[in-house]
């Protein structure tokens, strides 16, 4: 399981939240009538991380939700063996609010195609940007993120892992080869 | 998460592991979710074609699965045998031949014939819930019962479930008592001696009385079962008025209960016979929740079974 590359280190994954969270109160003009709803599951902690930063640079508690876009996907034959569906979360009225979406990659743009689904069926967000720490190419959907920690062009054949200490003990972005990880 | 592999069908609880089966319950919360939302509806089964093939009377399970299926995007075809060239003389295998020729992707099946669910899943290569067999098993009611007692008390886990009745014409005790203990339940069947069918005594878990005081003292929750009046001309019960008098589930017997323990009901009822009216509406009773708990339950199913198939 050795890496082929290290894409981000700890520190470069706090710099790239710190700097999309600056994007994001430049582009909406504050945190006002913002909310960060992360898409499961590395996409959770780096809406809560980015909801800190915002607190932080612009004093208002940007409330935070978490979607599982597992009913939405339309590649329902790549779901695991036993379909587990994860909690959604959206503790608040979407009405009014821009939204944005937080993942950790991305990629053919079904994920957030998906996303884009839950979120209207749970309510009218006056508006959904998103943000991604990594940009990976290969999209198969006409989707593109506001914000984008690392743009990071691959091959197919490579995967990228992303590793969060909320939810893997350590900050890290990596690339591996697909064979290797078999 | 188990590795044994995904069961194609739910006949009944066979083949269905503790894991796999509280994986479904769990679910069955998400479900629950999109029913209070505003919109009620999620495309996990887009494309799909459920059939709901009913040869028996129902109401509520054959509208509670048409709703679930909707719910989740599918397709659905209703197939009731009294209108069906069944009564033309057309075989079952026939129909479901036809049926499967019709790109159906799964069944929902109610048969008076025990085994009928297993015969569609042979004759249609399709996935096949079963709604109700003879008096072998109803393992979406079951689901939905534990499913219940579940969210009332956070546990299935060293829970006391005692299922009151006509134990012997009921496929709801029997999926009841296949199920419940392998999710960590106790079930205790009781009914009158005629009722009970002793062979139930070998299920792991599963204990038998014909003291109605005696199987729900400690009890979490109470089902009372319907009694099959239909069955009464072969002589199993002396008078309405006695059974009631013994096995009726209501307030002076709850008291025997935990204090917190609900009353539920498979329905349909014969209000005043199995349960009396003021238990049935009363604070202890779940029996609405029951229903309202089949949608997000049976959705589950259906998700389980149908996602993910090539």
């Amino acid at each position: 399981m050795t890496p082929k590359a290290t894409i981000l280190t700890t520190d470069e994954i706090r710099r790239a939240l710190t700097r999309i969270a600056h994007e994001i109160v430049e582009r909406n003009r504050g945190a006002e009538n913002l909310a960060l709803i992360g898409i499961h599951t590395r996409g959770i902690p780096l809406a809560a991380r980015l909801a800190a930063k915002l607190g932080e640079l612009e004093g208002v508690e940007v409330p935070t939700g978490r979607l599982d876009i597992t009913l939405y996907r339309d590649d329902l034959t790549e779901i695991a063996r036993q379909p587990i569906i994860r909690e959604t979360q959206v503790p608040f009225d979407l009405a009014r609010r821009r939204v944005v979406l937080v993942d950790d990659v991305l990629y053919t743009g079904r994920t957030v195609r998906a996303a884009l689904d839950a979120l209207i069926d749970l309510g009218r967000p006056e508006g959904i940007q998103l943000a991604v720490l990594v940009d990976r190419g290969h999209r198969e959907l006409p989707i593109r993120a506001d914000y984008v920690g690392k743009n990071l062009p691959t091959a197919r054949t490579e995967v990228v892992k992303v590793r969060l200490t909320e939810t893997d003990g350590v900050d890290l972005v990596e690339l591996h080869d697909v064979e290797t990880l078999r | 998460m188990t590795a044994t592999p995904r069961p194609r069908h739910l006949l009944d609880f066979q083949g269905w592991t503790p894991e796999r089966l509280t994986a479904l319950l769990d679910n069955a919360d998400t479900m629950a979710q999109v029913l209070d939302r505003p919109v009620r509806k999620v495309p996990a089964l887009q494309g799909l074609t459920v059939c709901t093939a009913f040869f028996e009377n129902s109401t509520r399970t054959r509208i509670s699965f048409e709703l679930a299926a909707r719910r989740m995007s599918a397709d659905v075809v209703s197939f009731a045998a009294g209108a069906s060239s069944l009564s033309k003389g057309e075989s079952l295998r026939d129909t479901v031949e036809v049926l499967t020729a019709y790109k159906v992707d799964a069944y929902v099946v109610r048969h008076g014939v025990a085994g009928a669910a297993h015969l569609v899943a042979r004759y249609s290569g399709k996935p096949v819930i079963n709604a109700g067999d003879g008096r072998r098993a109803h393992p979406t009611q079951a689901l939905l019962d534990a499913y219940t007692v579940r969210q009332e008390f956070g546990t299935l886990e060293g829970k006391t479930v005692a299922i009151v009745g006509d134990v012997r014409h009921s496929r709801v005790a029997r999926s009841n008592a296949e199920l419940l203990p392998k999710l960590g339940a106790k079930v205790v069947l009781c009914g009158p001696a005629t009722l009970l069918p002793a062979d139930l005594a070998a299920l792991p878990g599963v204990t038998l009385t014909t003291d109605p005081q005696e199987a729900v003292r400690g009890a979490h929750a109470v089902m009372a079962l319907r009694l099959q009046q239909e069955r009464m001309d072969a002589g199993y019960l002396a008078s309405l008025a006695e059974y009631a008098d013994t096995y009726q589930v209501n307030e002076r017997l709850m008291r025997e209960a935990e204090s917190g323990a609900i009353a539920l009901h498979p329905g349909p009822m014969n209000r005043d016979l199995e349960i009396s009216s003021d238990t049935a509406d009363g604070p202890r009773s779940r029996i609405v929740r029951q229903v309202e708990n089949g949608q997000a339950v049976r959705m589950s199913v259906l998700y389980h079974l149908l996602v993910g198939r090539e």
